[in-house]
């Protein structure tokens, strides 16, 4: 089973990352966007026989920091 | 009495030598050095440190990895029986991974990495770590870092503030830190994580020596020396 992790950063978190990429997407002129936020994708292949909650434990645990970040599993059909 | 300190290497570390060796001078006994595989700690520590560097190449977020790793389930096992634990540049970024400390530390503000010598005041004198200093007091302390902004919560930032477990503020803005904060206690006050190098200012050659009191202040609390 393929899933991804959409991993990114809570509201109010501030991203200089994003802020780099807005100013640099303005420095090429493109004009009208109001605003980047930057995250992480990561990609797993598991076996069927993981669970929901073994995948909400790996986000938790390491794949995300909670402090910072939210996450998001998406399953992708094959 | 000798002071028995242990430093950790991971994959990527790069100021485990610094660390040890200001260690050595302070206290004239050389640390014991603990490699990240392995699953326990000496006997009878005294102190523990976790030094700069790039633990695992940064890999996922600074420390994620490194946090997870054998030897620091021993560190958090150690740093929760009250073996004092201090965590410098990356082995902040460690701690605050492995929830031994609060908060979280996100790329500097600024983007650049930043590698100058700051000023910082002493918030909290009367700490394990930092009873050497006086509180107020301006020391002058290296940073190389490129994830040094330290984030928490306004309510997490209010607790440090009030029960005093911000050691130390930088003088000005380094990297975007929340209230300006390089260094932050655990609750017990067993646990110092900071993004400064006190291990690069123990000898008049490093151009500075504001360092030495935070080791010696250490040995001072744990060996009566």
């Amino acid at each position: 089973m393929k899933v991804r992790v959409h991993v990114s950063l809570k509201p109010g978190v501030l991203d200089p990352q994003g802020r780099a990429i807005h100013h640099s997407l303005e420095g090429l002129g493109f004009s009208g966007v109001n605003e980047v936020r930057a995250g992480r994708l990561i990609e797993l292949d598991v076996a069927d026989s993981v669970t929901d909650e073994a995948l909400d434990d790996m986000c938790r645990k390491l794949l995300a920091n909670m402090v910072i970040e939210n996450y998001r599993i998406e399953k992708v059909a094959t | 009495m000798t002071f028995c300190c242990a430093v950790v290497t991971f994959p990527g570390s790069n100021c485990d030598r610094d660390m040890a060796v200001a260690l050595e001078k302070v206290s004239g006994t050389a640390p014991l050095r603990v490699w990240h595989g392995d699953a326990d700690l000496p006997e009878g520590l005294d102190f523990i440190a976790l030094p700069g560097g790039f633990s695992y190449g940064d890999y996922l977020r600074c420390g994620a990895i490194a946090s997870r790793s054998p030897i620091m389930r021993a560190v958090v096992e150690a740093a929760n029986r009250g073996v004092p634990v201090l965590g410098v540049c990356n082995g902040f970024q460690v701690l605050t991974e492995s929830g031994l400390l609060p908060g979280a530390l996100l790329r500097n503000s600024v983007i650049r990495f930043v590698c100058r010598d700051v000023k910082l005041r002493v918030e909290n004198a009367q700490s394990l770590f930092t009873s050497g200093y006086e509180a107020g007091q301006e020391i002058l302390i290296p940073v190389a870092h490129h994830d040094g902004n330290y984030f928490a919560d306004e309510a997490t930032l209010d607790r440090l503030e009030g029960e005093g477990r911000v050691a130390f503020r930088y003088a000005e803005d380094v990297n975007g830190s929340s209230r300006q904060i390089a260094g932050v206690l655990n609750g017990a006050g067993n646990v110092l994580g900071m993004m400064p190098h006190p291990e690069r200012a123990i000898e008049a050659t490093h151009g500075g020596t504001d360092g030495r009191a935070l080791f010696e202040s250490a040995m001072k609390a744990l060996v009566g020396a």
